[in-house]
């Protein structure tokens, strides 16, 4: 079953990130996707994260479903125009992707070539709009499609983003342009979560919660300073820095959350960021 | 006004490392207001040349260098001078030194950079409010232009980088655009506008019209060209 059956069906889904390497050794992703095979519902291939030059998102997405992993292929629109965006839409069907998220992206300043020239012709919403039109077998420059795609689109929301609501008026864009489902950024207040569920309701879209499986109580105070929307609370962060085995807590703590909010939402995505061999022990520990 | 700043003087020595004689041009106009191709910056060149070995064949600073017209007028008599150097080294923005370009045959080298202002116009100049897009969204977004102050010109909403309404690049010089367009709209009870889809922007508008081709000095230029063809 696809990852969009599967939502359809009700079943409570996992899905987890697999980032590219920054070169061409795909033996740790290789190891990474072996470990998570059959253990989650799909994988996310990160489009050269934080702005980072690595390997692509695309053929990342082709490889781990060679793996026998279910790929979401995920698209920013830093680095290409609504031609090469559109091009890569249709490169992904061919190919056998079908779940594709679209986000904006973060800025070229923030990565590894900060002198390159940032694009954002289109956002996250026209992507989405884009993406839709092709499977109406046009394009955006209004021309028929021979053969038109079709695909499982989602989008990305901050549920801790102060404030909020410019998150969700983008939010009722996104679905009202095509958004098929929502993984959030990273969310360690199941209060906060909770409320957000309510407001977003109306919009009907199945949401998987994010969380960023922590690695030190350093980590947690480096995303509270410097992560955008993510805020880890003092208390969690103490529990982190006391523990002596922190593997060992940090899996406890995202199984945790995992159960604290998965009565509220659809699914989780879970973002390990460089510990993925982490992620089948947090599903297990959250009884998933 | 064109800002420009000087180049090093590495870079500059870097242009005329095969070149003997240099004729130098500056600018009385917003070269000058900058104090990078005003008179005293001219004479300080000629200095810093000859100390490197350069023989400075002789210099001169126009009105506006930008008035190609002008700069023909103004370097003719200097025409010898000129012929006798192996290129020119022009203190002022890109435009002067492309006029100076198209009405002498030789190399022009520059010497400065002329800094973006993108769309730091008018006499409002604390921060760049518009970039000539062609396509006014400000309607949409209370009077705040998201091409401007967005630091990704997004145009439906903010993305997810801002934190504490600071912008993800540069946060401590650059508020989050959307965030301003949010709560100004907010503050007008018109919030139902950032509901509304943005489509694509039509980017082809950001090109100069046809139109503003066709007024007289485009056709003197054009004139002229045909001109020189025949």
């Amino acid at each position: 079953m696809s990852l969009k059956d599967k939502l359809a069906s009700g079943k409570f889904v996992v899905t987890t990130e697999v980032g590219p390497p920054k070169g061409v050794d795909i033996q740790e992703m290789k190891e990474n996707s072996e470990i998570l095979k059959g253990k989650v519902d799909a994988v996310n291939l990160t489009d050269q994260q934080s702005s980072v030059m690595r390997l692509g998102s695309m053929a990342s997405s082709l490889l781990v479903k060679q793996w026998g992993l279910e790929p979401i292929f995920q698209m920013t629109c830093r680095d290409r125009n609504r031609i090469a965006l559109e091009s890569d839409l249709l490169n992904a069907y061919v190919m056998g992707v079908e779940n594709v998220l679209c986000l904006t992206g973060d800025h070229v300043s923030l990565g590894d070539h900060p002198d390159a020239k940032p694009v954002f012709d289109l956002d996250s919403v026209s992507l989405l709009a884009a993406a839709r039109e092709l499977q109406q077998g046009r394009d955006l420059g209004d021309k028929e499609l021979k053969g038109a795609p079709h695909f499982f689109v989602g989008a990305s929301v901050t549920p801790g983003a102060d404030p909020v609501e410019p998150q969700i008026l983008k939010m009722e864009k996104k679905v009202k342009a095509g958004a098929q489902f929502f993984q959030t950024q990273a969310i360690y207040e199941p209060a906060k979560f909770e409320q957000f569920m309510k407001a977003v309701k109306h919009l009907n879209v199945p949401i998987l919660v994010g969380i960023v499986v922590l690695r030190s109580a350093a980590m947690a105070r480096f995303m509270n300073k410097n992560v955008a929307g993510v805020s880890v609370p003092e208390a969690l962060i103490d529990e982190m820095d006391k523990a002596e085995n922190k593997a060992k807590k940090s899996t406890e703590i995202a199984a945790r959350l995992i159960n604290e909010m998965k009565g509220m939402c659809q699914g989780v995505h879970i973002m390990a960021i460089g510990m993925e061999k982490r992620v089948p022990g947090i599903i297990e520990a959250a009884g998933l | 006004m064109l800002i420009s700043e000087l180049k090093p003087m590495d870079e500059i020595l870097g242009y005329l490392k095969d070149d003997k004689k240099v004729f130098i041009v500056g600018c009385k106009g917003c070269a000058e207001v900058c104090q990078t191709g005003g008179e005293p910056q001219v004479l300080e060149m000629k200095q810093k040349l000859q100390e490197a070995g350069k023989q400075v064949t002789g210099h001169t600073v126009v009105d506006f260098l930008c008035d190609r017209a002008l700069v023909k007028l103004r370097l003719m008599p200097h025409e010898a001078e000129i012929i006798d150097s192996d290129s020119l080294l022009v203190m002022t923005c890109g435009v002067g030194i492309q006029a100076t370009a198209a009405v002498v045959d030789k190399i022009t080298h520059p010497a400065c950079n002329t800094v973006g202002v993108g769309g730091a116009r008018g006499e409002w100049r604390g921060s760049e409010r518009c970039r000539e897009c062609g396509d006014c969204l400000l309607d949409m977004t209370g009077g705040i232009c998201p091409i401007t102050a967005c630091s990704k010109s997004l145009i439906n909403g903010q993305c997810g980088g801002a934190k504490d309404g600071r912008c993800e690049v540069e946060p401590d010089v650059r508020e989050c655009g959307w965030q301003l367009i949010y709560e100004r709209l907010k503050k007008l009870n018109r919030l139902d506008k950032m509901k509304e889809f943005v489509p694509p922007k039509a980017y082809s508008k950001m090109e100069p019209p046809k139109r503003l081709r066709s007024t007289i000095m485009w056709a003197l230029e054009e004139q002229d060209k045909e001109a020189v063809t025949q």
